[in-house]
């Protein structure tokens, strides 16, 4: 199929994009596309204009400043998997993203646009909840921030105005005895996992003293599995305490049916990855293997 | 062994170039993106057509306004299914060797009814195809959506709604067959196993979608239609006959073409209503598929469900097959092929690599109202093998007897050929057991064995499975011309040799992407004795190569390429009696290597064919005034003695299950087939591994999924899941070669049998992993949930 008719706008600035923005309210921001044209060719969005900030200086680069990592919002994915800054400072994010997609989807694709697009399946929202990332914004009042776990609303749905943009993504670099873990069930290599999991945490005296499960693919959006969590902080993850989680999931999840699973095997398998990925983040656990 | 260096060497003959692993010619115009594909085309004045499709699965058409449409920028015409059927005449696909077989007329644009989510509704030309789907956007059609048969078995039921009233059931064909004795054998049995196999609906998703353009030449009253058939002359048939033309007012060009599969041997009703609204608007008219309607209008294959029972004695001895197959077909009989021909293959082929007399087999062919169901590669094959060797291995197991001995005990002979099989059909010579013996050489069985033992003690566990097969080649007339279709069994290809002493072969197989037109210059300059590179292969043409099938049921290397080592044959006797002229010596004393004619004994350098062509062409007043030079000639071909050239071979597949989550991953793959003498080993060896891609789709992923009302709901690249390169094995191929003697050159179809043989031995693999937890699983695609809910129950 082919895309229904609309104008293209490139601003020069950022602060073009946000007038462009305003005066445009039935335009949408075009980042690396990789969301975006699809469902444009598919039919199913009909934007009056796309506003191409794929060019904006203002919007790229990644840095860390007072032990904080910031990721500009048009960071591409590419980009993240090669950083030698993100390897150290966000070992989760360099884990998740080579799941996302194939390579030339990654060298199009965008976090920002990720983040904006909050498809339940996608791994990088999950990931922003497991790391408590900060979403800068801007918007016509100038400047704010969202935590994630503020930021996914609903199906394809965040607390982004329709005339705000997504700047940057901010996280903690990883603190004494931080660990992480990521793990996804994808059909094929590339593919939206039928289930996944991303997980953060912090290890002290070999047990959890912290620790954030964020599922995708179980539900509207990325899910915080927090009763799960409860049964693991202050254990050194242990049989006993892994099946009292694997219980509380219960409690967290409650995935759809769909074409690759149903509701049962998927909350079975966010079992089976709840095991798999805890363990791997244990001291003594990685020794052994 | 690469050959382009090679071919230069003196010592190396003309004719080696049959069985060598030359590159082939096409690859740089296809690698750099200079291919020609139907899309590509721009013609002047050209529209494009967008086709509004049913979204139901069953519907009256109570009314349809196209009054909002019609004024919309860029808009020519809108063609309804009651304009439509006044210029293109419906037609019913039925063969008249497969008694019974019946089906109901079908349009080209659906009249008053519609039958299938994805049928095409209404025509809408515009000067773009985006305007044209503006423009579908806003055309109403009114429907009446009536109940829709989705399941096969309440289809069948006696008391079922007939699709069409007309037919009286939905049942398109059913077919029974009984040899030997299999209520004695099964009394004589120390064991019988009973097992259900299930196998999903899949399609063969070509990376080129379906492209036409026709266009109507007012002044000549003639059609050309531009359309990646793989059976060009087929479609100048069709067209002809149903738009009231004669043949030869149709001309079919191919173009070049992004893959087939089977899916592009078939017209379909969008080509027959881009043929008519060509000559209706008398401007070239351009159709594309979509990804999203090639899912629902592409056609769809396999399934099937078959209930499968297997005696056996204590040593070994496999003492009868029965099978009893259903398959849900679409609202109608493909035309002009049918979509019975799955089904009758699966009777044909179950259980023939065994030597078992005993054979009862039932299959019946079901109306249902989705996509039609027609040939796609290996058609009936995977189903027939998953079910044997499924049965075979069950069998193996109830006796406590490994799967290897127990195909040793029961596949036919190498030394016992020819013989036939129970469903009748014929094997002139095969070689199961010698390709049994290279396949365990290949694969290190003990180490594998060992291998598997050390991961279950891991509580890993993997499985290995074999899967021997047959696989029906280069067919005759019995296929499709005896039953009235008039789809040629025969190729021929006309060899000129050009004034610069080069040579043209023009050849009625056509290319897909899989090579043929590579082995056709290598049969070719083979048999006249010159240079690869000095051939030029025509293929995909109705007006410019001889009448002929076309490349299918993997018959363009035993039945094309033979029909251009015919041609080379006799445009080289013709050479050598013009050169003796000119030489003034006899044809028996010359020879032609790589261009040149030699003395034969000597070998010395006589003339070249660029010497003796001028000679023919300029100076024909320098030979005799009784001599005329016939510097072209055309052969045809097709195979008498046997209908079809059966081939071999055996699969095996190593992998692992996880038994969590249900995931399998594939850790090696092996083939050992035989397609008698190999014409071009490197494209046999990638068609086996393209074709075991294709059954590891369906082994694992693929499957069109269908909802209660009939509506596919995973059309799309997403979510219907394609094999991909991540998931693939290491695939080792090797060979038996034993030659057919129909053919001077021996050379069997290698298309299909990768495809035929991959599913079966991963299900094997499966269950051979699975065993110490006591799980058996027959159906496929094995996707997680499939494994799951055999493992935990649910
Ligand atoms: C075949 C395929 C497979 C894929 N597989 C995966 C996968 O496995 N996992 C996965 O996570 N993703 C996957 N993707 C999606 C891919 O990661 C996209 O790149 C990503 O979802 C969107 O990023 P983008 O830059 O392309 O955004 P775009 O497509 O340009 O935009 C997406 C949406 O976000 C909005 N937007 C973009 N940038 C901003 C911004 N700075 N501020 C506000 N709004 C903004 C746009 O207006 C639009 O609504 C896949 C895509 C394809 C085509």
């Amino acid at each position: 199929m082919k895309a229904p008719a609309f104008g293209y706008l490139r601003p020069a600035s950022l602060a073009e994009a946000l007038a462009l923005l305003q005066s445009h309210p039935d335009a949408k921001l075009l980042a690396g596309g990789q969301s975006l044209l699809p469902a444009l060719n598919l039919r199913l969005s009909q934007p009056s204009h796309l506003i191409d900030i794929g060019r904006l200086a203002e919007l790229c680069g990644i840095s860390v400043q007072q032990g904080r990592l910031r990721i500009a919002a048009l960071t591409r994915h590419a980009e993240l998997q090669a950083s030698p800054l993100i390897a150290q400072a966000a070992p989760l994010l360099h884990a998740a993203i080579q799941h996302v997609a194939h390579p030339a989807i990654r060298s199009r694709g965008t976090i920002g646009g990720s983040l904006a697009n909050a498809d339940p399946a996608a791994e990088l929202p999950a990931c922003a909840l497991a790391l408590q990332a900060r979403i800068d914004v801007l918007g016509p009042g100038g400047a704010r921030s969202i935590q994630a776990c503020d930021f996914f609303t609903g199906l394809f749905e965040t607390a982004l105005g329709s005339d705000e943009i997504l700047a940057a993504v901010e996280i903690d670099t990883p603190c004494e005895g931080a660990v992480f873990g990521f793990q996804e069930l994808a059909r094929r290599s590339g593919d939206y996992a039928i289930v996944g999991l991303a997980a953060a945490g912090r290890v002290e005296g070999g047990a959890l003293a912290e620790l954030r499960l964020a599922y995708f693919s179980v539900g509207a959006t990325a899910i915080l599995a927090t009763n799960a969590a409860a049964c693991l902080l202050g254990t050194a993850a242990d049989p006993a305490s892994l099946s009292r989680a694997e219980a509380a999931l219960a409690q967290d999840l409650d995935p759809p049916d769909d074409l690759q699973a149903s509701s049962a095997t998927r909350l079975h398998l966010a079992r089976v990855l709840l095991r798999r990925v805890v363990s791997s983040m244990m001291p003594q656990q990685r020794l052994a293997a | 062994m690469m050959g382009n260096d090679a071919v230069v060497w003196p010592a190396d003959l003309p004719n080696s170039y049959i069985g060598r692993a030359v590159p082939r010619a096409n690859l740089a115009r296809l690698t750099q993106g200079r291919g020609e594909y139907v899309s590509d085309l721009q013609l002047p004045r050209m529209l494009h057509v967008v086709f509004l499709r049913s979204p139901y699965a069953h519907a009256e058409i109570v009314s349809i306004d196209v009054s909002a449409a019609a004024g919309m920028p860029g808009v020519a015409r809108i063609v309804t299914g009651a304009e439509m059927a006044g210029h293109c005449t419906p037609w019913v696909g039925v063969l008249s060797h497969l008694k019974g077989l019946k089906s109901a007329p079908q349009h080209a644009l659906a009249v008053d009814r519609v039958h299938w989510q994805g049928e095409p509704v209404v025509a809408i030309l515009a000067a773009s195809r985006a305007q044209a789907e503006d423009a579908a956007e806003h055309i109403l059609v009114e429907y009446r959506e009536l109940p829709a048969q989705v399941d096969m078995f309440e289809a069948a039921a006696p008391d079922a709604r007939p699709i069409h009233p007309e037919l009286g059931d939905n049942i398109a064909f059913e077919r029974r067959l009984d040899a030997g004795d299999v209520d004695a054998a099964a009394a004589a049995s120390d064991h019988i196993l009973s097992r259900r196999f299930v196998f999903a609906r899949h399609t063969g998703v070509t990376l080129e979608a379906r492209a036409t353009i026709a266009e109507w030449n007012r002044a000549e009253q003639r059609l050309t239609v531009h359309m990646g058939s793989q059976a060009p002359h087929m479609i100048q048939n069709i067209v002809a006959r149903h738009l009231n033309l004669s043949e030869a007012q149709i001309r079919v060009i191919t173009h070049d073409v992004g893959g087939s599969f089977g899916i592009k041997v078939h017209i379909y009703p969008d080509d027959m209503a881009v043929c008519a609204l060509a000559r209706m608007t008398g401007r070239p008219v351009k159709f594309v598929a979509d990804r999203i309607e090639s899912f629902t209008s592409d056609i769809h294959a396999r399934d099937h469900v078959l209930d499968g029972r297997i005696g056996v004695r204590n040593d070994g001895t496999i003492t009868f097959f029965e099978i009893d197959d259903i398959t849900g077909i679409g609202p109608f009989s493909v035309y002009p092929r049918t979509s019975a021909v799955e089904a009758n293959q699966v009777v044909n082929l179950t259980g023939g690599q065994y030597a078992v007399p005993n054979y009862r087999a039932r299959t019946r062919v079901v109306f249902l109202n989705k996509t039609p169901t027609c040939q796609y590669r290996a058609v009936g094959h995977p189903i027939a093998c998953s079910a044997t060797e499924g049965l075979v291995d069950l069998a193996a197991r109830a006796i406590g007897m490994d799967p290897v001995e127990i195909r040793r005990r029961n596949l036919i002979r190498d030394d016992g050929y020819p013989c036939s099989a129970p469903s009748g059909i014929r094997f002139e010579a095969l070689s199961h057991h010698a390709a049994l013996d290279k396949l365990l050489a290949m694969m290190d069985l003990p180490a594998l064995r060992a291998d598997q033992a050390a991961a279950r003690t891991r509580g890993v566990y993997r499985g290995l499975g074999l899967a021997s097969f047959i696989e029906i080649t280069n067919p005759g007339p019995a296929f499709y011309g005896v039953g009235g279709a008039r789809i040629s069994s025969q190729d021929g290809a006309s060899v000129k040799l050009d004034a610069s002493g080069c040579i043209t072969v023009a050849s009625s197989i056509t290319e897909q992407g899989q090579g043929s037109a590579a082995i056709i210059a290598q049969v070719t300059a083979t048999a006249i004795g010159v240079k690869l590179e000095s051939v030029r292969v025509i293929l995909g043409d109705t007006d410019t190569t001889p009448y002929g099938g076309g490349t299918w049921a993997s018959r363009g290397a035993g039945i094309g390429a033979e029909a251009a080592f015919q041609a080379g044959r006799a445009l080289r006797e013709n050479i050598l009696k013009l050169a003796a002229t000119i030489l003034q010596s006899a044809p028996e004393n010359l020879d032609i290597h790589l261009g040149v004619v030699v003395d034969k004994l000597t070998n010395t350098e006589r003339l070249t064919l660029a010497e003796l062509a001028r000679i023919a062409y300029f100076r024909p007043d320098t030979l005799p005034q009784d001599f005329q030079s016939e510097l072209m000639a055309t052969r045809h071909f097709v195979p008498r003695e046997y209908g079809f050239a059966f081939t071999n071979g055996i699969q095996a597949s190593y992998l692992e299950v996880d038994t969590e989550t249900g995931f399998i991953r594939l850790l090696k793959h092996w083939v050992v087939e035989d397609c008698g003498q190999p014409i071009n080993p490197l494209l046999v060896d990638e068609q086996v591994r393209g074709g075991v891609v294709q059954g590891l789709g369906a082994a694992l992923f693929e499957r069109c999924h269908y909802d209660g009302q009939g509506q596919m709901i995973n059309a799309n690249m997403a979510d219907y899941l394609v094999p991909m390169a991540g998931e693939m094995p290491d695939i080792e191929v090797a060979h038996v070669i034993s030659p057919t003697r129909e053919s001077a050159i021996g050379a069997k179809g290698a298309g299909e049998a990768g495809t035929a043989g991959a599913a079966a031995c991963v299900a094997n693999a499966v269950n051979d992993a699975l065993a110490p937890l006591g799980v058996v699983i027959t159906e496929i695609p094995l996707s997680p949930e499939v494994v799951l809910r055999a493992l935990h129950g649910g």
